[in-house]
């Protein structure tokens, strides 16, 4: 039997999709396109956040959306039928969407001359924590029913993402949800990130939301 | 929980590695991968010797080394390590005060293998 010997690999595990991310950026440029990744547990209120978002932003941004399933068509229905253009990728299982698979929903959208787009990653804190997908800027929603605690358990997701929307705060007086406790907790995981109160029932804090986006999106057709 | 599509990297590299080395069949893989990320060896392992089946990589044993996390405290710029569980309520132990920034827990790394 041969000798064994030692082979340096020195390689990311994840180099391709890291690849495939840049590239999906690389290509936003030319249309000067903002791309937004969305993500929660299933049930926190990404798909209401999108319907809001499309009230608030009264047609002053041209957006598209992405969305990602395990199995099912239901969200992209509701978009489509504001008259947003919207896609509906399977993931067929995966837990959560890479560079690849945003690539494609990107082309399947078939509109190259929008300001925003918002993938709606599958509903999960843990999974798409780890897979660029491409994306300028991750945002995560978390809804005062899930607890004050989730930044303690899914540390990760708490630490990537620029924008924290705490959502269902009309729920607060029925619930013992300490805003000032999670904001501490966020906080000091990352220290950068922007945290917005908001109801998607009352619209309350949906302004402040769409503002952010539309400074993000000015800064990005600035920058490039 | 997204163990399956990680191991299908794992094993797609090794096999280039393998490939241009001219290897017969491959011992072992030394991995980096942070604390931060919840995967199970075992089940690395187990996609593993299932997907490899019928490689060079067949029945090549995974060797996982855990980084550590690692924070840098956003008042004194000390670094110190943290365990997850203790992610919540971070303090530095030089200075006392509280939040950091992360600077290691979060890789992916193929190290190098044995092969014959």
């Amino acid at each position: 039997m041969a000798e064994v010997r030692l082979i340096e690999v020195k390689e990311e595990i994840l180099a391709d999709n890291i690849k495939v991310a840049a590239g999906v950026r690389e290509n936003l440029q030319k249309t000067k396109t903002m791309l937004v990744n969305l993500m929660s547990s299933p049930g926190s209120g990404k798909t209401s956040l999108i319907l809001q978002t499309i009230a608030g932003l009264k047609g002053r941004l041209r957006l598209g959306v992405i969305e990602a399933d395990i199995d099912s068509s239901v969200d992209a229905e509701k978009v489509a039928a504001r008259g947003i253009p919207a896609v509906q990728l399977r993931t067929g299982g995966f837990c959560h969407l890479d560079a690849t698979m945003v690539t494609q929903g990107i082309e399947a959208l078939k509109v190259s001359d929008l300001d925003l787009i918002i993938i709606e990653n599958v509903g999960n804190l843990v999974c798409p924590a780890e897979f660029d997908t491409g994306a300028h800027k991750n945002v995560m929603i978390l809804s005062v029913p899930e607890g004050d605690d989730k930044p303690l358990k899914y540390p990760l997701m708490f630490s990537i993402c620029d924008v924290l929307l705490v959502n269902k705060i009309d729920y607060l007086p029925l619930s013992d949800f300490d805003m000032e406790a999670m904001r501490k907790r966020v906080l000091a995981l990352n220290p950068r990130i922007e945290i917005i109160e908001v109801s998607c029932k009352t619209g309350a804090g949906i302004s402040q939301w769409v503002g952010w986006l539309q400074k993000e999106v000015a800064t990005i057709k600035n920058l490039i | 929980m997204h163990e399956l599509p990680i191991t299908e990297e794992i094993l797609k590299v090794v096999l280039k590695h393998a490939q241009r080395n001219n290897v017969q069949r491959v011992v072992s893989i030394n991995l980096q991968i942070g604390k931060l990320s919840d995967l199970e060896d075992e089940w690395i392992q187990r996609y593993f010797d299932h997907l490899s089946r019928g490689t060079l990589a067949q029945g090549a044993k995974l060797k996982i080394e855990r980084i550590p996390i690692k924070m840098q405290c956003n008042s004194c710029s000390q670094s110190y390590e943290v365990e997850m569980a203790g992610l919540g309520k971070l303090v530095c132990p030089y200075c006392k005060k509280e939040g950091g920034s992360l600077v290691s827990g979060r890789e992916y790394y193929i190290k190098d293998m044995e092969v014959q």
